[in-house]
Formats: C-alpha cells, sequence, structure tokens
C-alpha cells in the first residue's frame, strides 16, 4: 500500500480537490464580478433547481448525448475497430500509411485540430471547394450543419485512439483459435462475431469507458468550429458550463452542470466498469 | 471491501475528467516586489492605440521614478474574455494589476465585487482632475457616489454611410432618415439599383456580442420611447412594444436580404468584414457604426483607406417615427482604474494619471478616434481636425443614451442578443423571441425586479 501513496496523494490533490470544489461551488453564488464574488453565499440547491427549469438544459444534454453516441461510440469506436481489422490484413506499406494518416489527426494538439477542422467546413473551407471543383454549391456547414460537422470533426480526431487500442488488442487474440474456426468452416463474419470479439470483449469495455469520458468533456473542437451556436443548436454540456461560469461569470451555476456532467461520467464508467468484471464460472 | 474502494476510486480518477477545474486561488498576502507597477489592458490587432500610449510613457515614467520598473501585461483577447481573464486575475494578490484597463458598463459591478481601488483622495490632490467634463466624472463614479476610475474618452454611434452607393440608387446626399421606413425605403432603393451590394446592415445575434446591441439594437429600441431599465423603480422592463417592434425591424431587413446573410452576420469577426472589406470595396450601403470607426481607415489604422474620408458620411439615427428628439445614440467607453489589491495605491494612481494627461489624451483622442472627456483636448485644434467626422460625432452626444450599468446587465445583454439572433435566423417569431426575453429576464432578475413600464 505505501509505494501507491504519493500517486494517491497526486490524485487527491488534482483530481479529487477540483472536484469536491466544483461540487461545493455548485451550492454557492460564487461569481467573476458583482458582489457575490466577493462575499460567496451559500444558496443551497438554487442553481440546480434554475437549471432543472432552464429551457437550454434538456437540449444541451440531448445534444451531449447524441454527440457521444454519434462520435465516439458509433464513429470513433466503429472505425477504429473497422481500420484495425483492415490493417491487420493490410500489406505493411499500406498499413504504415494508413496508420500513420489517422494518428496524425490524433498527435495534433487540440487547438490545431479544431481550426484544421474550422478551415475544412467553414464556409469558404477546403470541403466546399472541393465541392466546388465538382460542380456543387456546399452549405455553410458550420451553419446549416453545426452537429454534424462537430461529430464528424470529432470522429476524425478521435479514431486513432480506438484504432490503437484495438490493434493492439488484435494481435493478442491467438492464431491457432481463428484459424481451428477457419478449418471448422466459419466465414469471416462468423469468426468476427464468435471469435474475435468475445476475445477482445475487455479492450472494448475499456476503449468505450475512455472514448466516452474523453467526449463528454470534448470543448475546443467544439468553441472553436461553432462556440455553440447558431443559437444553441451545437451547445453541449461543456459549452454550456463554461459559458455561464466565465462568459456570464455565474460561477456557481457553471460548476452546478459541471457536477451535472460528472455524474453522467460517473453513470457511464459504472456501466462499463461492471462490464469490465471478470465472469463468474 | 477492498474492490468497491478500487472501484470507487477508479470511478472518481475517471470522472474527474470532465470536471471543471478549479479556477480560484484565494491568496490575500501581498505582492512582495513592491516597487513593480503591473500594467493590464486589451490590445488587439486592430486596437494597439493603447498599448502604443503605454509603452510610450513607460521609460518616462521610470525615469520619475526611480526604482520602479513598469510591467506592461497586455491581454490579447476580444471584449468578452478580456473582462473574463482580467476578472480571473483580480482573485489574487499575486496576479492582480496595478492599474487596469476597464470597460464602463463593468464598473459599478466591479466595483461590487471589490477589484477597484476608491481614488477620491489621490483625486482631491490632482489638480487636473478639473478638467474633465461632468458626464466623464460621472463615469468613474460608484453606486456610493464615490470615484472608482479615470475615462480615458467616449464614444457614440450614428449610422455610417457610402456615399457613392447611396448616390448610384439615387438616394439624394446629405442623407438624413427621418424615420425607421426611411432607412427601409433607402434600403430598399439600394437593393433595387445594385444587386451586388449589402443594402444596409445591422449586427444581430451572439456572434457580435455587445455590438449586437450597442450598435443596432439599441438605437432601435431606445428610439421607440421604450426602454430597457427603469432607472427610476430600478427594475427590468418587460413585455414593451418597442422591444417587440425593434426584433421586428431586424426581421424584416434580414429577411428581405437587405442586411447581411445571417450565417455572415453570427460571425464574431463580421465587423472585420465591414470595415475592412464591404466600405473600402463599395459593397455595402450604411450600418451603424461607433464614433472610432475612422480610427480603423486612418493612417496607421488596421484597414487603411484614405477615401473614406470622401466617401463616408455620418447620420444620426432616427427615432421610429421621428419623435422627438428626433435621433438615437448610444454611449460608452473605457476607463483607466487602480487595482484594490495594489501595495502601491500612490504609484499606480501616478502612472495612471501620466497616462490621461493633456498631451497623452490628445494623443490617444486622435489616434483611436476617441471623444474627447478633457475640457483642453476638446479646444485642441490638432483634436478637432483628426477627422473630417469629429464635429458629426460629437454632435451625437446631445441624443445619447448609457447602458443599465447593474451587476445583472451582461446577462441581460446576453438574453437580448439571443433574442435578436432568434428572429433573424427564423427560428422564432418576434413574438415568441420577446416572450422568450421576458421569461429569461425575470428568471435573471427575479419576479419582483421586472415592471411593464
Amino acid at each position: 500500500m505505501l509505494p501507491l501513496a504519493p500517486a494517491v496523494v497526486l490524485l487527491a490533490i488534482f483530481l479529487l480537490g477540483p472536484v469536491i470544489w466544483s461540487f461545493y461551488g455548485s451550492f454557492t453564488d460564487a461569481a467573476l464580478t458583482g458582489s457575490s464574488a466577493q462575499d460567496p453565499q451559500w444558496v443551497g440547491l438554487d442553481n440546480y433547481l434554475t437549471l432543472f427549469k432552464d429551457p437550454v438544459f434538456p437540449l444541451s444534454l440531448w445534444l451531449t448525448f447524441v454527440f457521444v453516441v454519434a462520435s465516439a461510440i458509433v464513429g470513433q469506436n466503429f472505425l477504429g475497430l473497422g481500420i484495425a481489422l483492415l490493417i491487420n490484413r493490410a500489406s505493411k506499406v499500406v498499413s504504415a500509411v494508413v496508420g500513420t494518416a489517422v494518428v496524425a489527426a490524433w498527435v495534433l494538439p487540440e487547438i490545431v485540430a479544431a481550426f484544421v477542422a474550422y478551415a475544412y467546413f467553414s464556409e469558404d473551407g477546403t470541403l466546399n471547394q472541393v465541392l466546388a471543383a465538382a460542380g456543387m454549391t456546399g452549405p455553410n456547414w458550420l451553419y446549416s450543419f453545426p452537429m454534424l460537422s462537430i461529430i464528424l470533426a470529432n470522429a476524425w480526431r478521435g479514431t486513432a485512439f480506438s484504432m490503437m487500442v484495438y490493434r493492439a488488442a488484435l494481435n493478442d487474440v491467438p492464431v491457432e483459435v481463428t484459424e481451428a474456426a477457419m478449418i471448422d468452416g466459419a466465414d469471416g463474419i462468423k469468426r468476427l462475431t464468435w471469435i474475435t470479439i468475445p476475445m477482445i470483449k475487455n479492450s472494448i469495455a475499456t476503449n468505450l469507458m475512455l472514448i466516452t469520458l474523453q467526449t463528454l468533456s470534448v470543448f475546443t473542437l467544439i468553441w472553436v468550429m461553432t462556440a455553440g451556436g447558431p443559437g444553441n443548436e451545437s451547445t453541449t454540456l461543456p459549452i454550456m458550463a463554461f459559458q455561464e461560469a466565465f462568459k456570464f461569470g455565474d460561477i456557481g451555476y457553471g460548476t452546478a452542470i459541471a457536477t451535472v456532467m460528472l455524474l453522467i461520467g460517473a453513470a457511464f464508467s459504472l456501466v462499463y466498469i461492471r462490464a469490465l468484471r471478470p465472469e463468474k464460472v | 471491501m477492498h474492490r468497491n474502494a478500487k472501484l470507487a476510486l477508479s470511478v472518481l480518477a475517471a470522472t474527474s475528467m470532465v470536471a471543471l477545474a478549479g479556477c480560484t486561488a484565494a491568496g490575500d498576502n501581498a505582492d512582495g516586489d513592491s516597487q513593480s507597477l503591473k500594467i493590464v489592458y486589451q490590445k488587439t490587432d486592430s486596437f494597439t492605440a493603447l498599448d502604443e500610449l503605454f509603452t510610450k510613457i513607460k521609460p518616462e515614467f521610470e525615469a520619475a521614478n526611480p526604482g520602479v520598473t513598469v510591467e506592461l501585461e497586455p491581454i490579447q483577447a476580444n471584449d468578452d474574455d478580456y473582462s473574463t481573464k482580467l476578472a480571473l486575475s483580480q482573485k489574487s494578490a499575486e496576479t492582480a494589476p496595478d492599474v487596469f484597463y476597464e470597460d464602463t458598463f463593468r464598473l459599478r459591478s466591479d466595483i461590487d465585487a471589490g477589484y477597484l481601488l476608491n481614488i477620491d483622495d489621490q483625486l482631491a490632490d490632482w489638480d487636473e482632475w478639473g478638467q474633465f467634463n461632468e458626464g466623464a466624472k460621472a463615469a468613474g463614479m460608484g453606486d456610493d457616489g464615490s470615484v472608482y476610475a479615470v475615462p480615458l474618452g467616449t464614444d457614440t454611434r450614428g449610422i455610417w454611410y457610402s456615399k457613392p452607393v447611396f448616390a448610384a440608387a439615387g438616394i439624394e446626399l446629405p442623407w438624413q432618415p427621418e424615420t425607421w421606413d426611411d432607412i427601409l425605403t433607402a434600403a430598399r432603393a439600394i437593393q433595387a439599383s445594385q444587386p451586388d451590394v449589402v443594402p444596409f446592415n445591422m449586427y444581430a445575434g451572439k456572434g457580435t456580442g455587445e455590438g449586437t446591441v450597442m450598435q443596432s439594437f439599441y438605437e432601435l429600441l431606445y428610439g421607440t420611447g421604450d426602454t430597457l431599465y427603469n432607472e427610476d423603480d430600478q427594475k427590468w422592463v418587460v413585455e414593451s412594444q418597442g422591444f417587440k417592434d425593434s426584433l421586428e425591424f431586424l426581421q424584416t431587413l434580414y429577411t428581405e436580404k437587405l442586411a447581411l446573410d445571417p450565417s455572415e452576420a453570427l460571425d464574431p469577426n463580421v465587423w472585420k468584414k465591414v470595415f475592412g472589406e464591404l466600405f473600402p470595396q463599395g459593397k455595402l450601403g450604411g450600418t451603424v457604426e461607433g464614433s472610432y470607426t475612422p480610427s480603423f481607415w486612418q493612417t496607421g489604422g488596421s484597414y487603411e483607406w484614405p477615401a473614406y474620408t470622401e466617401d463616408m458620411a455620418v447620420a444620426t439615427f432616427p427615432t421610429q417615427n421621428g419623435e422627438e428628439p428626433g435621433g438615437v445614440s448610444m454611449s460608452g467607453g473605457w476607463t483607466l482604474a487602480v487595482g484594490a489589491k495594489t501595495a502601491n495605491a500612490d504609484l499606480a494612481f501616478d502612472f495612471l494619471a501620466l497616462a490621461v494627461s493633456q498631451e497623452n489624451a490628445l494623443w490617444y483622442a486622435i489616434n483611436n478616434s476617441q471623444i474627447a472627456v478633457r475640457t483642453d483636448v476638446a479646444s485642441e485644434p490638432t483634436y478637432l481636425a483628426a477627422n473630417p467626422f469629429v464635429a458629426d460625432v460629437t454632435e451625437l452626444v446631445d441624443v445619447t443614451h448609457y447602458r443599465p450599468a447593474t451587476s445583472d446587465y451582461s446577462k441581460i445583454s446576453a438574453e437580448v442578443q439571443a433574442a435578436t439572433e432568434a428572429v433573424i435566423t427564423g427560428q422564432m417569431s418576434v413574438d415568441e423571441a420577446a416572450d422568450a426575453y421576458d421569461t429569461a429576464v425575470e428568471g435573471i432578475v427575479g419576479a419582483d425586479k421586472v415592471t411593464t413600464k
């Protein structure tokens, strides 16, 4: 236990500390300006009551859900798995080229990736120039399809992570088992569903947990691309929390939103962690 | 038990990734190095005048005060982000500025927060304070009647229009609309004669932030006879017809395509396009903008355009149906203040006083196209001759209004911006947007702080 102590202390300071502060702050009217900046008052559940009455909140919750499911659970996860499976069969050169291209999006700092995505989807951006070359007039993607744009951008940026997790996992699937199935006459799809996926089940759960939590907290990408707009059409919970806390200076309210996000993240983690438990024989 | 503890720990570790990071760190111990002054102000690619001024007076101040180091800390950000960063820095004496640049409309709220030092004593000993006009003295005043900040200048807002575009549409010059309808008539004439020109743009939506309200919505609202805030009762006005009429005017501009396309209008950088491209290229008929407009076009400005003195003209924004006083303008302005956590109040004030001395205030008024607040600057021939529009925009002071600078103002302003955005994008009808605004205002200030008149 003793060797763990430094890690626990660091966790407590850098992870537990802010969580507790955020939780405490959500019960106060702490603010950036005005009299409550000087002397925050305990306001009980006021921030939460306001939040549940706020018409933007249900929308924001729904958009966050759509964003996580579409860009992480469907986009990153399936794309990552698909690319990993294909790379396993491809020639060394192809797999090196594809692997590098995918990882390139992931190694970019988030702000750079966000600007790249903005430059791609914006009205005079790469996508519309390509469409124009093909004789088509593209819409202003960030304005007309804000959710689609940020979902595609996040899938593009995050797929590399899932791909790497799955490549590592697939390397651990014993060749003998797959070959045995092949000899028994199982085709590709059957081998995938009955052999490969069950054997990498733990990696899938771990990957899902990590990308869900990462995507829940995506901020920079959305802020740079759409800033939550137009209207509130791409205001996910992190954007809403930031706007309330820093644009309107209402720290208490912002931390209440952050606390709700924390609970959602905790709920997802519990589900995945349960899935990870070794099956009882 | 052990497993549960591990489970709890991993859940905690994982979920704290989504937690908002802690953002205040209180520390009240005074600054160790007492002989340095930290000056915090805004600098952007199109606003460098203050940076130039401070860079110019820093050596002068250091020479006059041996042993003192002036640390200039420009924050490169837009207005909103600047005030957020400034407020965060105020939380700790380690990071709090000694002298800083502060928008008048955030002043009272920041005084409430205890960020500004009461400078009554310093002003009493300063012989130049008498040179500031009464309006300027009031601009830096808190609710308690004490002065907390010294204004650098003020501004007004009016219609800036392109003479070539108006002439090509057969509109008689100089143009001065008497009613809102006159604006629409002119805009439709431009649309009919020059299809590739944006006839008359007015900002809307959250992208342009305070620009949406100061350079568009309030010119409309304050010309209807209704207001945003009832100063006598200290209550916010809801359900006013003027609010709906103002939204409807914006809706007309945007649905008839007399203004920019909503997708462009919502871009926070749209004003750069207005100053940098549309007006110089003759692609815009008119817009509502501030008295500081020439600062972008004059020599050394961000979008130098020598012909602006010939091509542009200023008109007063009319009231709805030509009601008295026949025009509307809005004023704001920025100040310099001394930080409440400073270890060297007198030294900090000396720096502030040097920055707004007659010579420096004159330089700043000319280079940042400010309306002078010192009488000994306002009467300078070089100030009056700085650009051809000084007299026009100074006249607007007669019909100007100020924002209700209460602590709730920035949230209410955001709701006004949201209402304009909902209307121009077609997400809501005028009535729906006005209702949503009323509900939001009541939610922000409480039912006992709203009124219908």
